[in-house]
């Protein structure tokens, strides 16, 4: 299905329209966030207060910050140790389709790639699910491309429940739903719905969501109130960081979530970090990347919301290297990713189609757990007991 | 004479509850020995009966388990926690704690009411996490709870006794046992607790976050075994506010 160009802040048919405020919100107060604004001084007095809320965000996030990384990286380690201990969740990723009808500029599975595509069957998905569980895994996060047709709301909730019988916990990485879509998978199994708005800058989302469906902000944006709406546990923010200001995105990402829990209190909220990467052949170039994070400006935002708001979960994504996140992950993390594959399937068998992007981290569940043993983490692989 | 603790129908000579959800399992048997616990609170959510990691292969013998409903929104999933931990073998104790609110983690005194209720009917023993509130706490004690056990603050955040005139209040009028569950930071803040006459002591991220968590559950050992021999003397009369006049105020009567 292609559409015309529509205009990115209205909605297609068939999309449900929430207007709850909380996106009205978050934009104005982006708009006046000015990172250069803040001195090292500010940041210095955001770092002290016992409570934060977005003026000390905002203070974290930005350039007067940086020389303070390493006096945030200790606050951040107290904090994630006072709310979660030393115990780091481990989940893998299992990719059930890729077929995609958006365009996105950035992304390895968008429409106008020639690449392998796919979906797993009933019988693979049990296959992977075996393959998966054998590595002492309880948790998995299902993903898939945008794609109604050839893998809709009913192949993505027949793929749930044939894994809730092998997981305790199921997370969703999936386009964004209609509450009482929501509602099914969370009927199926479903525990926690992860969706990255991927740029909060309207103009650039504009640009580099051409077509497809996902060209509307909006209804994406309001993704994690339907499923809050639809009775998901949580659900998980990000933006897809580098595509446009990092800052700005990162301040953005942080309201979304602090407003959204403030409004449904019993929400558990998540965040995650991906950061452009290189897919396929495709060396990333610089004009994909508007604005380009090093590795300290990565560990910033992370330390930045860990201290924000230290009862969220923070993922830490197989994009980055494993000196990199086994470090950071004594700092910040409540679950990593262990063997990874982002092709579709790949766990049990060859992968049935091409992936998103390259991972930097292929280590298995076994490594990662020795890793984090070493480090004296507490590996976790149960979380959560159905009920 | 020996200075036994009850509740649920068991006798403990410990008064120190160890919380288990922070660190790492190996740790777990050191701690409860250094702490000479003899109960030991585990999310039941962590066990991973018959996988890897999971926390009932590292809670050492002898112990009383007491497994937690935590991830429990309402009264329905506690008990579901509840009658599931009793089915894995964990006993009947259960220590129930309804949090609808991720950021500050407070408990939900309505619901924990109706699953004390429900559970208390099914022969647990039940202590429930609540905030420090007198009506909640006599409707717990109609509900058959074994012992009300409010937060002294906010979980995790080791500030101590932040609610003590509400929990003075519980133990003046309370005839069930009082353990100050959460937000005990330091042993001196237990010994307080225990003064204050509280029955035991909750503790996990104070010992989790210690340098040495065995060092540190020793520590809370000997103050928690301080404060309840200072309670069982009777402390002593304190100023609340400087001195006294040395002058009788009264000397002015002529009768």
């Amino acid at each position: 299905m292609k559409q015309t160009a529509f205009d990115p802040m209205s909605y297609l048919p068939g999309m449900e329209r929430l207007d709850s405020g909380v996106m009205r919100r978050v934009l104005d107060a982006v708009k006046g966030y000015a990172p250069e604004d803040f001195a090292e001084d500010d940041a210095r007095r955001a770092l002290e207060r016992d409570t934060k809320g977005p003026w000390e965000l905002a203070a974290l996030l930005s350039p007067g910050a940086a020389p303070l990384l390493e006096d945030m990286a200790a606050a951040a380690r107290r904090e994630t140790r006072r709310w979660f201990g030393n115990g780091v969740g481990l989940f893998t990723p299992l990719y059930i389709a890729n077929y995609c009808e958006n365009a996105c500029s950035y992304c390895g599975f968008g429409s106008g790639h020639r690449i392998r595509r796919g979906k797993l069957s009933r019988e693979d998905i049990l296959r992977e699910a075996e393959a998966i569980a054998s590595t002492g895994l309880r948790e998995i996060l299902v993903l898939t491309g945008e794609c109604r047709g050839a893998a809709g709301v009913e192949y993505i909730g027949g793929a749930l429940a044939l894994l809730r019988a092998y997981f305790s916990v199921i997370g969703v990485e999936i386009f964004p739903l209609n509450t009482e879509e929501y509602r099914y998978l969370r009927d199926c199994g479903a525990d926690y719905v992860s969706v990255y708005q991927e740029t909060y800058d309207p103009a650039r989302y504009d640009e580099v969501h051409p077509l497809g469906p996902k060209r509307s902000y909006p209804y994406r944006f309001d993704a994690q109130e339907r499923a809050l709406r639809g009775g998901m546990r949580g659900v998980a923010f990000g933006s897809l960081l580098g595509l446009g200001d990092f800052r700005a995105d990162a301040y953005a990402a942080g309201l979304h979530a602090y407003f959204l829990q403030q409004k449904y209190p019993h929400a558990e909220i998540a965040f995650s970090f991906p950061r452009l990467r290189p897919f396929g052949s495709d060396p990333a170039p610089a004009s994909r990347i508007l604005s380009p994070l090093k590795e300290s400006d990565l560990l910033q935002v992370m330390l930045a919301y860990r201290l924000f708001l230290p009862f969220a979960g923070i993922t830490l994504s197989t994009r980055e290297r494993p000196g990199f996140r086994d470090r950071a992950a004594a700092l910040v993390a409540t679950k990593l990713s262990a063997g990874v594959s982002v092709g579709v399937g790949g766990h049990g068998e060859k992968a049935k189609g091409d992936p998103q992007f390259q991972i930097a981290d292929g280590r298995s569940v076994d490594e990662v757990r020795a890793m984090l043993l070493e480090q004296g983490m507490q590996p976790v692989f149960m979380d959560y007991v159905r009920v | 004479m020996d200075d036994l603790f009850q509740l649920g129908g068991k006798s403990f000579r410990s008064r120190f509850i160890l919380g288990s959800g922070k660190f790492s399992l190996p740790l777990i048997q050191a701690v409860a020995e250094h702490g000479g616990a003899e109960i030991i609170t585990l999310a039941l959510r962590r066990a991973n009966a018959g996988g890897g990691e999971n926390i009932l292969d590292f809670i050492p013998e002898g112990i009383t388990l007491l497994p937690n409903t935590s991830g429990a929104r309402t009264a329905g999933e506690a008990v579901r926690v509840a009658r599931l931990a009793r089915a894995l073998g964990c006993g009947d104790f259960v220590k129930v704690e309804i949090i609808r609110d991720t950021k500050y983690l407070l408990p939900e005194n309505a619901e924990t009411v109706k699953a004390c209720e429900i559970l208390a009917a099914e022969g647990f023993a039940v202590l429930p996490y609540v905030y420090p509130d007198l009506a909640t706490a006599r409707a717990l004690a109609k509900a058959g709870a074994a012992a009300v056990m409010p937060l002294g603050a906010p979980i995790g955040s080791n500030k101590g006794l932040l609610t003590r005139d509400f929990i003075e209040i519980l133990l003046r009028e309370m005839e069930l046992p009082v353990i100050v569950d959460a937000g005990i930071g330091r042993p001196s803040q237990a010994c307080e607790a225990m003064e204050m006459g509280c029955a035991a002591v909750m503790a996990n991220t104070a010992i989790a976050t210690a340098g040495d968590a065995a060092e540190m559950a020793a520590a809370f050992r000997l103050a928690i075994e301080a404060g309840r021999r200072a309670y069982l003397a009777g402390p002593g009369r304190v100023l609340e506010r400087g001195g006294e006049a040395s002058s009788p105020l009264t000397g002015f009567l002529e009768d």
